[in-house]
């Protein structure tokens, strides 16, 4: 581990000042519930703005659950609710008179196995921007989709092929065609539900150096299973726990320096080192 | 090295007792036995049909296809009007269905609560168990005087007069209830089941992972259903459109009580018309003569041959879809 070690502490973009920057999102006693059964337990949680906030934790704690909480995709599971608030530039986006669409366009999402359409890569790209403007100029959202795809690190791949199914691309070129796919619609927040579970570690590498582009321009939260990922690419991070109750928990929150080297609870130290999880 | 134990090591002699002993070899002999016989099965209907359709098809050739003089005892067979019946009936049946199918499937997979998600698709395929005559004395007796009748003179009073200010010819008179139309919608009513019924599972072929994606995107539900789900399963559902237009092509029963049975070519979709399988239904009887029986069982070779074609394509392109799963890709 100590590898990870090294790699926390090269890690210089987390200034002791951090902790004062805005927080674009939190979670506030945060519960999620699937019918009768709670799955995540009064969770409390900034998420600071540009900066990669890291949900690391064992198997089935409830992390994927806490993070889709945040742009309201347990909305499609119809027995899924939550209790407590969570705040998104002051407003609660559980909010009544909060319209849900408006919600998952300030907040993207990245999922776990990379899902583009089976429609060419400029509509992948231009799907959610035709959404929200139907009218769009064909030059204004030529403009969009090369923006998106540079800024997915992909427009070098794919510039000459723009008329190929996205479905015809290496798994590591369609996880970044989704990532250009959600930040064509320009969100303040970008949700990674373990991005690269399913990529080789080239196409891994590819997507943490890509997230160190993004945080430039966005806010991310990401889910990982993996240590060395949190380590090296997060600015903070949060660890979760589950409950005897079979709840998850947050049981530490903080800089990712410290969580890596000098965690206050002893399951967190336990859990980055290896111990178990 | 570690070598195999001789106990398990068996000379062919013994393999081949154990697999009899354990029926594997009865078991397979069966199995490829039934499948041969059902390919043998749909390879003898074919022949058969070409067979005995030989004397009208060199008497007459293509000439059948193309004249609509039928006269039994003239010895002159032109079966168009009862392609042309068919193809009309069968189409409009399609039209008329296609937009309630689509809508149910839709419904079940997508707006339905899930309680009652199993009831609503039985119900629908229960549509398909009730035999076709029973249909038939339910369009003639009841559907017919009820609805196709008011609704056939509305469009004729108000689309079908020569002297309207909208004239359509294809919906002119005479119009008498029994007609090209009545069959039509009575044909879409018996389709409904199968293509809602594909369709629906056409919609949930769809990977949970598309309708995520669209949805994460700011999407509404009805954008996601229009945009996403229905491109994805798009080659599926035609090809529950395509197996829906094989039955109507060859359903015969419910067609031949209410198409009206005139062995003349259709002007107007409320005249009464003719199918292919209406006149195989009602002259077999009375083919006396050997070009008689060999005209019908031209007709019947034709839709034999055209009903199959449809089903294999239908049936490939349902195929492509649940194929086509790209989370199954590297």
């Amino acid at each position: 581990m100590s590898e990870t070690k090294m790699s926390t502490a090269s890690n210089g973009s987390t200034g002791a000042q951090a902790n004062d920057v805005y927080q674009k999102m939190h979670a506030e006693n945060l519960s999620i519930y699937y019918g009768k059964f709670r799955a995540v337990a009064e969770v409390t949680v900034p998420v600071r703005e540009k900066m990669i906030t890291a949900i690391i934790g064992p198997s089935g704690c409830g992390k994927s659950t806490l993070l889709r909480s945040f742009n309201r995709m347990n909305d499609l599971v119809a027995v899924a609710r939550v209790s407590g608030k969570i705040m998104l530039d002051g407003l609660d986006i559980y909010g009544t008179d909060v319209d849900v669409v408006e919600v998952r366009r300030r907040v993207g999402m990245v999922f776990q196995r990379p899902n583009p359409f089976p429609k060419s890569i400029y509509d992948n790209v231009a799907y959610g921007v035709k959404l929200n403007n139907t009218r769009i100029r064909k030059g204004d959202l030529d403009a969009i989709v090369e923006d998106s795809l540079q800024g997915a690190a992909l427009w070098d791949e794919v510039k000459d092929k723009l008329k190929q199914s996205g479905t015809a691309l290496s798994g590591g070129q369609q996880q970044r065609l989704c990532i250009a796919r959600a930040i064509a619609t320009h969100p303040d927040v970008l949700l990674m539900d373990e991005p690269c579970a399913a990529l080789d570690p080239i196409a891994t590498v590819k997507v943490e150096e890509l997230m160190q582009e993004l945080k430039k321009q966005f806010t991310i939260v990401i889910v990982t299973h993996n240590m060395q990922q949190a380590a090296r690419a997060s600015d903070y991070t949060m660890m979760m726990m589950m409950r005897s109750d079979r709840a998850g928990e947050m049981i530490e929150f903080d800089q990712t320096k410290k969580i890596f080297t000098n965690p206050r609870d002893k399951r967190t130290e336990d859990y980055v080192n290896g111990r178990f999880g | 090295m570690t070598s195999i134990p001789a106990s398990v090591v068996r000379s062919p002699s013994a393999r081949l007792g154990r697999a009899l002993a354990h029926g594997d070899v009865p078991y397979r002999l069966i199995t490829v036995a039934a499948s041969i016989v059902l390919i043998l099965l749909v390879v003898s209907f074919g022949l058969m049909l070409w067979i005995t359709s030989a004397p009208t098809r060199t008497q007459f050739g293509l000439q059948s296809l193309i004249s609509s003089d039928w006269n039994p005892s003239g010895e002159i067979f032109g079966s168009l009007p009862f392609v042309v019946g068919t193809l009309l009936t069968s189409l409009v049946g399609l039209a008329i269905a296609l937009p309630f199918s689509l809508s149910i499937a839709i419904f079940l997979v997508e707006l339905c609560p899930p309680r009652l998600r199993g009831p609503v698709g039985t119900m629908v395929e229960l549509l398909a168990a009730i035999p076709s005559v029973v249909y038939g004395l339910w369009g003639l007796f009841a559907f017919i005087p009820a609805v196709v009748k008011p609704l056939g003179d509305f469009l004729l009073k108000l689309l079908g007069t020569p002297t309207n200010f909208i004239y359509l010819p294809f919906l002119s008179g005479p119009f008498f209830g029994t007609s090209i139309f009545a069959s039509g919608v009575i044909l879409a009513i018996m389709v409904v089941p199968s293509i809602t019924a594909i369709t629906r599972d056409v919609l949930l072929a769809v990977p949970a992972a598309q309708r995520e994606a669209s949805f994460a995107l700011g999407a509404t539900h009805s954008e996601t259903i229009s945009k996403v789900i229905l491109p994805y399963g798009m080659s599926g559902i035609l090809g529950a459109i395509i197996l829906g237009l094989g039955r109507a092509l060859g359903e015969t029963m419910a067609v031949t009580m209410t198409v009206g049975n005139v062995s003349e070519l259709p002007t107007s979709l409320l005249n009464p018309g003719y199918t292919m399988s209406s006149v195989i239904a009602n002259e077999w009887g009375e083919a006396r003569s050997l070009l008689h029986s060999s005209a019908l069982l031209e007709i019947g070779l034709m839709l034999f041959a055209t009903s199959l074609l449809l089903n294999v394509l239908a049936r490939l392109l349902v195929w492509s879809v649940s194929r086509k799963n790209p989370d199954q890709r590297g």
